[in-house]
């Protein structure tokens, strides 16, 4: 057994060092190494089960976390709810424990709601990976952010990424700013200012501004966040158009970037909103490898809570 | 003739232990000798009952929440003698039949006696005006929308203007419903990392200025209820210096808990309006101690273990706590406030906001009176509540200030056996 220092659940960063960040990320080259294999498939999790529970819908995400779980020859169930049920009259927790019933060993938890990945963890007492809760946190998307600017700059230390969009309602900007500072990057938060909440500014390691090019400026990564076109008609925004022209990241941004940055988005992309086209097909995308490089931090986090080593 | 004397008693500030004899649902004196049945006080601190004005008790239609016996249990084993409760039922508290029937069956019941409020608006829709000269006539305390916002200003200022006519008092739940929109907790640096919809303290002293003003044009008698913010209090504060006749109330869990706490995703603290910073806790505080907050009530707003524990968007608002008031003031806040203030809060001040006489212990006066035992530290077992809200934000402290007695209208409304100071 390992310390008790060892977080047991991936909700958010919290509690997690930089020492295990870092091994994690570690951990997640040799998983790469499976994934080129002609067989990919390691004897890792045999004989336990894990369990994807999405309350929303993401079949990307859920696809992602289910190839990783096989690869390492975990049994995988899939459940899958609206809120419907649960508007029923049922509580969270009741639905948590049918689910613990079945003897699941971790559970990958999809919600609208921040907070409700916690929740299932306090429930269930097994092992939890929080696989995207409301605006709150996707932990594994911004460790396969930082996986793959690692792989480009071999480090985070000393490494500015800006992240521009609809900052207010994202998951992934609110995970990458609680953990790229832990792993000594800068991180810069950009929007328009009412989808960019000031009180952000508290978080240790983050900056804000309403300005993309400034944004940018000295910028070793750039990352487009989604804009749900919704957030218009909410008020956000005066119209897409306008958005487009002022926050979109395209090759006219880049060029004010550092010269060897690169360009991120957590998909799915609008293209020719949120970023252009010629970036996102472009020399400087990483886009593929995001997506790739996701298969094998996954693997990572689930051998490193379901197993686990020093 | 009724005749009860609970021995062993002290006043508040002395030290003596005396003896008071009860008849009839009055006080007929101190220390006459064991006249009728005897209850030991067991060297308890006697004081009037406390009043509380801001309780749902969820009856008609959300028993399963709460109920007029187990709330006003709840009520008397905090040791409350009069609760108000609040319209927002189902249906709401907007006829006059259906006052008459909660007064009539709470009288039935023996616990703490019910002062309903009733709705201002048909519905609590906010758009036209209840029978509030009907209501008045079959009993209701005061009139108010709480649960709901006002938000058409034009029928509020008509609201509080045919209540003036009626002398009676109308109270607000002031949040700005456009400015707190979706939020779910106190919007700072704690919601924006949680990622949840946050309310800003300005939904608050936005809605408090507008009302003001209102009353500083038309004159009539506002009560604020469950004031959250720093901002709200100073805004209460000028306008008690022009001389408005306004009143405000504090809750203690804004007293005592932040937004913090929602770090643990727990639907538990999630409550309107909602927990906010520690420097507006503070603040509220000063507001007790230099009279711009006229009292404290609970806001005891019970729900069901399963819709508390749903997600936090899912879940309703609201903190079941009329069992555990007093200990948790005295427990946290008794050194600053002092016993005799404190009572005050609880017991004058609010009859005080209402108009009522105020409660004393002289003879003549109304038996309403609660023992409290200042001294024994229990733990908060919510496995123990009256209430149907078996669940608290304060399990497993340990509080002093438990109430050992409470007598209604000269009778035991309440009575916690066998511990306790001696
Ligand atoms: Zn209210």
């Amino acid at each position: 057994m390992t310390g008790s220092s060892r977080p047991r659940h991936l909700l958010d960063f919290h509690g997690w060092t930089p020492e295990r960040l870092t091994a994690l990320l570690d951990n997640a080259d040799t998983m790469a190494q499976v994934l080129d294999r002609p067989v990919k498939k390691v004897p890792a999790l045999q004989g336990l089960t894990v369990c994807t529970a999405f309350f929303e819908n993401s079949t990307r995400t859920r696809v992602s976390f289910e190839l990783a779980a096989r690869r390492m020859s975990a049994d995988v169930v899939s459940f899958a709810a609206g809120a419907s049920s649960l508007s029923k009259g049922e509580s969270l927790r009741d639905t948590v424990e049918v689910l613990t019933a079945y003897k699941v060993d971790a559970y990958v938890v999809r919600h609208h709601a921040a907070g409700a990945a916690h929740l299932v963890a306090r429930y269930s007492g097994k092992p939890v990976i929080n696989a995207g809760d409301g605006r709150r946190a996707h932990p594994t998307q911004a460790l396969l952010d930082a996986y793959t600017i690692r792989q480009e700059f071999g480090t985070l230390e000393g490494k500015t990424v800006a992240i521009i969009g609809d900052v207010r309602h994202s998951r992934v900007a609110r995970s990458n700013a609680e953990l790229l500072p832990k792993l000594g990057a800068r991180v810069v938060l950009c929007g328009p200012a009412t989808l960019l909440p000031a009180d952000l500014a508290a978080l240790p390691g983050v900056t804000l501004t309403t300005d993309p090019r400034e944004a940018v400026r000295g910028a070793h990564a750039v990352m487009a966040l989604r804009l749900q076109q919704e957030r218009m008609n909410a008020g956000y925004l005066a119209s897409l158009q306008e958005y487009a022209d002022h926050y979109q990241v395209n090759e006219r941004l880049m060029r004010e970037a550092e010269s060897g940055a690169i360009a991120l988005h957590p998909g799915p992309m609008n293209r020719d909103l949120e970023i252009s086209s010629d970036v996102a097909d472009g020399p400087r995308s990483r886009i593929v490898q995001q997506v790739e490089n996701g298969q094998a931090v996954r693997m990572s986090v689930l051998y490193h809570l379901l197993v686990g080593r020093e | 003739m009724t005749q009860l004397t609970i021995t062993n008693i002290k006043r508040p500030g002395s030290d003596q232990l005396e003896s008071v004899t009860v008849e009839n649902g009055v006080i007929r004196g101190w220390n006459l000798g064991d006249l009728g049945d005897v209850i030991d006080g067991r060297g308890g601190t006697v004081a009037p009952a406390l009043i509380e004005l801001h309780a749902h008790l969820r009856e008609p239609g959300q028993t399963e929440k709460e109920d007029l016996a187990s709330g006003l249990a709840a009520a008397a084993a905090g040791g409350y003698g009069t609760v108000v409760s609040m319209p927002n039922t189902s249906p709401v508290v907007d006829d006059p039949a259906i006052v008459r029937a909660l007064i009539e069956k709470a009288e039935g019941l023996g616990f703490a006696r019910l002062r309903p409020a009733a709705a201002l608006t048909k519905g609590q829709k906010g758009e036209h005006l209840a029978e509030l000269a009907f209501l008045k006539e079959a009993g209701a305390a005061m009139f108010t929308d709480d649960g709901r916002t006002n938000e058409n200003a034009r029928v509020l200022r008509l609201g509080l203007e045919y209540a003036r006519s009626l002398g009676m008092v109308v109270s607000v739940h002031a949040e700005d419903a456009s400015l707190r929109a979706d939020g779910v907790m106190n919007e700072g640096p704690v919601s924006e990392e949680l990622g949840l919809p946050g309310n800003p303290a300005a939904a608050e002293a936005a809605r408090v200025a507008r009302d003001l003003e209102i009353v500083a044009q038309t004159g009539a008698r506002l009560h604020v209820q469950h004031l959250s913010t720093a901002r709200a209090l100073d805004l209460m504060r000028e306008a008690k210096r022009r001389g408005l006749p306004v009143t405000c109330e504090v809750c203690p869990h804004h007293l005592t808990l932040t937004d913090e706490t929602l770090r643990s995703f727990d639907a538990l603290y999630k409550v309107a309006p909602p927990l906010r910073t520690q420097t507006d806790a503070d603040h509220l505080l000063e507001g007790l101690l230099d009279g711009t907050v006229d009292c404290l009530a609970t806001d005891h707003a019970p729900h069901t273990r399963a819709e508390k524990e749903r997600d936090l968007l899912e879940a309703p608002f609201g903190i079941a706590s009329i069992e555990l008031a007093f200990p948790l003031m005295w427990t946290r806040l008794g050194e600053r406030l002092g016993l005799e203030k404190l009572l005050d809060l609880m017991t004058a001040a609010p009859a005080r906001v209402m108009g009522w006489p105020e409660p004393t212990l002289e003879e003549g006066a109304p038996a309403d009176l609660v023992v409290l035992d200042l001294e024994t530290e229990r733990e908060v077992n919510p496995a123990e509540f009256r209430s149907k809200a078996k669940f608290s934000p304060w399990a497993g402290e340990w509080l002093r200030g438990w109430p050992l007695l409470t007598v209604v209208g000269g009778k035991v409304a309440f009575r916690r056996e066998g511990e306790g100071v001696e």
